[in-house]
């Protein structure tokens, strides 16, 4: 078990390194860096001093040492753009697209867990045929049609809930939170219910094809023959042999609900991270960009190392030595 | 006990209503062991699943009356006969290793059971579970208990199995092919310990299975299927040794015997041509053409101290991974043009040799030869290697040892082609038609893709695809192993043709004696991965050396004094 | 040959499934005027004569519009009809050659990485984990923006199909990759391929020839699906602005600019390409589903 577990942290590592060596190609090769941080009337002297300044006539093996390190301590450098730590600029925007991101997971896993089970349990329903059709017009729905159209129906139309911006916000140490206050629960139902449809289609039919699998194996018919309780054979039976592949799954998903939060804080002008990313996009703003990667890469690390321990938690094939 | 009568079972579907049981009736006594036995798709599994309640849909019980003790099965309803499985009827599947919850303790399992069906309190439920694992012949049980079922053997997994259906005391329980992935040894221990729960505490075993040593050894009394009808039914004894019926006739015909070595099998070819080949696509051309080349058919082949060693996972950090030596200094020699039956139960190493005389699995030490030449291991094997073409293999599974996408013409052809035996695409195509014919297939199945056919079939095509090759040796690894006896018979019958026609070499590997026994002039007993013992196959048969060869030939189910 | 076609299970089950062909008719009547849009369209959306301002933002002919616009106009006079076949074209155009090109490179690499294992395979998997950290839509918006770096921007508004098509391709190619090296890692045991390769057959061969045929019912499902997903990213990057341009304008572009008119009362320059793209991708889905039932009977 102590070898899975390190295992995935050396590969956790690797994907890392992997990303942050990205994030410095990045930095390094698209644009100068010198020629971004001067204006038109610098002197060749004064590039010549920045150059050395920055160390960018030393080794690349050296460079991406240096800015590993650099990382490590929390130095992320200075945007293009704003001419601001960059540390300051994302750690600004770390809560608006967390707590978005998780409300939104805790929907899809809400709603889509439930929905999944009970469309694997009664595959032929009207009432299955129905969601199963619904949610296929959800996947097919790209994320910012949703926001569009929530946002005409509660924003323009019934005129329930704003539109964009968080609302009314709390400030508890560094973390400016919307959780606190009626007005940012109302800030975020839209968002939220934008980026969660889309994952919940996903978890739902994630969840109901592996359920369909489980109770179609060998041991979920032995315990029917049995005379096992129905009730007891769905939910202590199935749906525990079910979460194991639906947990890993999941933990992938939380790469997708950050990816599109992008889309979603765009149709909503939501003041975080995937918003800070598209701005420095348009802007060719390369230390920003790179570190948004590497943040990224970071939580989709921390979530699926989450995931592993789980696994391990819920599969005694991991947990407990082969002996037989 | 269990009464069955005019039982029959319909699976409405695209082409109208298949009826899969038809006007089936047995009975089962308290303390009876009932076989159910009959080749693929004779409906054994769906009298098995009928009676407990559990047909797959669209499968209906369209008419008949199923009786167990007062109870009628058919009037329950759906919560009536839930709440009677497992109290009443029980069952026992195949698979152990797929059989339990891998999530669950073993304790967890069988309390969960009981107290499925009587108000008994967890602890109590407890100690009845380890007094009947300990019954049931698992030692230490208190312990074992509370382990998870992938920390058993399979053995010792299908013990759990037995635990698990017999905890609440059923009255009948229904086995399906309870023993059919286990080895002898194991095969022998269940079913010893079946026949014990029968004697001692009077349950009804309906024992489904393909084998007619099982049935022969364990049961009462049997009932022999075959298309969903009954073709006879009565006491084990007289069944198997005066069958009235002709079905019972030819199966039995067909059953390879273990105590005597036949020169053939007396069975009606049934996938025999009707039609004679055209001219230029006959036996007699496919013949010609084989023995045309200057190749010398039957060569030697042999293998002297293979080792042959897989890295195993590795399990803690601090240790090296473990590797697992699956051959232990193997030396083999098959004499030219004769038939070497290698036998051994699962992990002894059979399918191993096969894979590194066929170049698939490198061995870390020892020398391969084919006839006088050496013969390079994996790794140094070229693709253009001539012993490439003179080693053939024929694959246990004919399902998948064809490629569905591609036409039987073209499976057929792809040797000629690709070892340039033949340079004409329509030579090619002749040959292949003449070869259907020598291996009793019609030659208009050369356009036709594998799905098409059945499992005979299919192992013929692939027994013709390896000759085509101009071999000089074959390697057969469990070719009849997935095959029903009587197809089976016919595929023994067409190598043993073959061989004699051809004088071919044969490296034939099953663990099946019976079936070694009809086709090897000489036998070699693998255990663990070395070789317990080699030698005139007769002598093997009547007074084998080794204590384990001894110890195989008397656990395998035999043939009721014939 | 036909008769047996029409005997075959997909094609039996197709014409079971009234969702499966009202989806296929709507796909290819979107496919078809997609790629006769010039002989379709009355106008030329990306020839700016041929349109004017004077007949701007009229609305759908029932809500009292002008005959020549069926659907109305935008704010420029653009004919709304020959602007979604001229977007549904470029989206199709743009979706059609990133699956290919995300599918020649997954499937050649799954392939070969499930063939060989070991190091090779390896080395696959722990690119295709990277990829995984960086969702589909994290790289395309990436690649584009690295391309704005890299590319002068008269260069980079010429590439710009391109560059959208790479960047898609590239978010994809994983899946592809995953499943056909899945897959091999299941056909490469069976005894078919054994057979093959104990003949001495050329690796590319056994590849190509005897496992690839066999593979192709998940590939088949994961284009699809993948076909879709292109299809939405091609939209959503255009819509946040990173695609393309509003003078040659995708499905995604028209719905950008028809959010403007979203609290105005010109409805159908927003919902009219929206409808549109999601009636595309909800038939594709509906195919993708149908596909998957077929090879995967055991979810029936």
């Amino acid at each position: 078990m102590a070898f899975f577990i390190l295992k995935r942290l050396i590969q956790s590592i690797f994907v890392m390194i992997a990303v942050a060596f990205l994030a410095f190609s990045l930095f390094r090769f698209v644009g100068d860096p010198v020629s971004q941080m001067t204006g038109v009337e610098t002197s060749a002297e004064d590039s010549a001093r920045l150059r050395e300044e920055l160390g960018l006539n030393d080794a690349f093996i050296v460079q991406f040492g240096r800015f590993t390190r650099n990382m490590l301590q929390g130095d992320f450098g200075y945007s293009y753009r704003t001419r601001q730590p960059v540390a300051d600029m994302i750690a600004s925007r770390i809560p608006a697209t967390l707590e978005l991101g998780t409300v939104a997971l805790l929907i899809s896993l809400l709603v889509g867990i439930p929905t999944g089970i009970f469309t694997a349990l009664r595959p032929r329903g009207f009432v299955t045929q129905s969601i199963l059709l619904t949610t296929l017009v959800g996947v097919s729905i790209p994320t910012f049609v949703i926001g569009i159209m929530l946002i005409f129906l509660f924003g323009v139309q019934l005129g329930w809930l704003p539109t964009f911006g968080r609302g009314g916000t709390v400030q508890i140490g560094g973390w400016t939170s919307s959780l606190f206050t009626f007005d940012g629960w109302r800030a975020l139902i839209l968002p939220a219910l934008t980026l969660g449809v889309y994952q919940l289609t996903l978890t739902m039919r994630l969840v109901r094809a592996e359920m369909m699998e489980v109770l179609r194996s060998d041991f979920i018919r032995f315990a029917t023959a049995r005379g096992i309780p129905y009730r007891s054979l769905y939910f202590r039976h199935a749906l525990a042999n079910t979460m194991v592949p639906v947990i890993t799954i999941i933990g992938l998903q939380f790469g997708g609900v950050i990816a599109f939060s992008i889309v979603t804080e765009s149709v909503f002008q939501w003041p975080g991270m995937g918003l800070l990313f598209l701005e420095s996009i348009r802007f060719v703003d390369i230390p920003v960009m790179g570190v948004y990667l590497v943040v990224i890469a970071f939580f989709f690390v921390l979530v699926n190392m989450i995931v592993d321990l789980l696994y391990v938690a819920i599969d005694p094939r991991l947990r407990v030595r082969e002996d037989g | 006990m269990l009464e069955i009568e005019g039982l029959t079972v319909q699976f409405p579907g695209r082409f109208g209503v298949f009826t899969a049981i038809d006007d089936v009736s047995l009975s089962v006594a308290a303390g009876e062991i009932h076989g159910l036995v009959g080749e693929s798709g004779a409906g054994k599994s769906t009298i098995g699943a009928a009676i407990i309640g559990l047909l797959q849909p669209p499968g209906l019980v369209a008419s008949g009356k199923m009786t167990l003790g007062e109870t009628d099965l058919r009037s329950l309803s759906m919560s009536q006969a839930h709440e009677l499985r497992g109290r009443r009827i029980s069952m026992i599947f195949q698979d152990p290793q797929t059989s339990l919850n891998p999530l669950m303790t073993i304790a967890d399992q069988l309390i969960e059971t009981i107290q499925a069906h009587e108000d008994v309190s967890a602890s109590e439920a407890r100690d009845r579970s380890i007094a009947l694992l300990e019954e049931i012949g698992i030692e230490n049980a208190a312990t074992r208990i509370k382990a998870y079922p992938h920390q058993f053997s399979g053995g010792m997994r299908q013990r759990v199995v037995i635990a698990l259906a017999l905890c609440t005391n059923p009255e009948l329980i229904i086995a399906d092919e309870p023993t059919t992935a286990l080895d002898v040894a194991v095969q022998s221990q269940v079913l010893d310990l079946i026949r014990r729960l029968a004697k001692t505490r009077g349950i009804g075993f309906l024992l489904i299975t393909h084998d007619i040593g099982v049935i022969a050894q364990i049961t009462d009394n049997v009932t022999v299927l075959r298309g969903g009808q009954l073709m006879e039914t009565g006491p084990t004894q007289k069944v198997l040794r005066t069958p009235d019926h002709d079905y019972t006739k030819s199966l039995m015909a067909a059953v390879p015997p273990l105590d005597r070595k036949l020169d053939r099998f007396l069975v009606p070819d049934s996938d025999a041509p009707d039609l004679a080949a055209p001219a230029g696509r006959s036996a007699a051309d496919a013949e010609q053409w084989l023995t045309a080349g200057t190749q010398i058919f039957g060569e030697g082949l042999g293998m002297t101290d293979v080792t042959v060693k897989f890295s195993g996972n590795r399990t803690s950090l601090f240790s090296k991974p473990a590797a697992f030596t699956a051959l232990d200094a193997v030396s083999l020699s098959v004499r030219p043009g004769s038939v070497m039956g290698l036998v051994g139960e699962s992990g002894s190493g059979k399918s191993t040799i096969a894979k590194v005389l066929t170049g698939l699995v490198q061995p870390s030490a020892g020398q391969l030869y084919l006839g006088d030449n050496d013969l390079p291991p994996a790794r140094a094997r070229s693709r253009k290697d001539p012993s490439r073409r003179q080693i053939q293999m024929v694959f246990q599974d004919p399902y998948s040892s064809l490629n569905g996408r591609h036409r039987i013409g073209d499976i057929l052809a792809e040797p000629l082609w690709h070892y340039g035996l033949e340079a004409d695409a329509d030579k090619r195509r002749d040959i292949a038609a003449a070869i259907l014919d020598l291996v009793g297939l019609s030659a208009d199945a050369i356009d036709r893709f594998p799905h098409q056919f059945s499992g005979g079939q299919r192992q013929r095509i692939a027994v013709a695809r390896s000759l085509l090759a101009r071999p000089s040796v074959l390697i057969c690894d469990e070719p009849t192993s997935a095959l029903d006896v009587s197809i089976q018979a016919q595929v023994l019958n067409l190598l043993k043709d073959l061989q004699a026609r051809f004088g071919l070499t044969i490296l034939f590997i099953s663990h099946n004696l019976a079936v070694v026994r009809q086709m090897s002039d000489d036998v070699t007993v693998l255990k663990g991965g070395t070789i317990v013992e080699t030698g005139p196959s007769e002598d093997f048969f009547t007074n084998p050396n080794a204590a384990y060869s001894r110890e195989l030939l008397s656990l395998t189910p035999g043939m009721p004094g014939q | 040959m036909l008769a047996r076609l029409f005997k075959s299970e997909p094609v039996y089950l197709f014409f079971r499934s009234p969702a499966a062909m009202l989806a296929a008719i709507v796909a290819i009547l979107v496919l078809g005027g997609a790629i006769f849009a010039p002989l379709l369209a009355s106008t030329d959306p990306y020839d700016l004569s041929s349109f004017s301002l004077m007949d701007g933002l009229l609305p759908p002919l029932w809500e009292g519009g002008n005959p020549r616009f069926l659907l109305g106009t935008d704010d420029q006079g653009r004919d709304m009809i020959s602007a979604i076949l001229y977007g549904a074209r470029l989206s199709l155009t743009i979706g059609l050659m990133a699956m290919a090109v995300a599918s020649v490179l997954g499937v050649g690499l799954g392939l070969a990485a499930g063939y060989f294992g070991g190091r090779f395979d390896a080395i696959v998997m722990r690119i295709a984990d990277i990829q995984l950290a960086l969702p589909a839509i994290l790289t395309a918006l990436l690649i584009d923006g690295i391309s704005r770096g890299v590319l002068p921007p008269a260069i980079h508004q010429d590439l710009r199909v391109a560059v959208l098509t790479l960047a898609i391709a590239l978010s994809l190619w994983v899946n592809f990759a995953r499943t056909a090296r899945a897959s091999v890692f299941v056909e490469r045991n069976k005894d078919y391929v054994q057979a093959a390769m104990i003949m001495g057959q050329h690796p590319v061969r056994v590849m190509l020839r005897h496992i690839l045929p066999n593979i192709m019912g998940p590939l088949l499902v994961i284009m699809t699906v993948d076909l879709a997903s292109a299809i939405l990213l091609e939209a959503t990057l255009s819509f946040l602005g990173i695609g393309l341009p509003a003078d040659s304008p995708s499905l995604g572009t028209l719905i950008r600019i028809g959010m403007q008119f979203l609290l105005s009362g010109e409805w159908w320059i927003l919902w009219v390409p929206t409808l549109f793209l999601v009636a595309l991708v909800v038939s594709i889905n509906v195919l993708g589903d149908f596909l998957r039932d077929v090879f995967n009977p055991r979810l029936r």
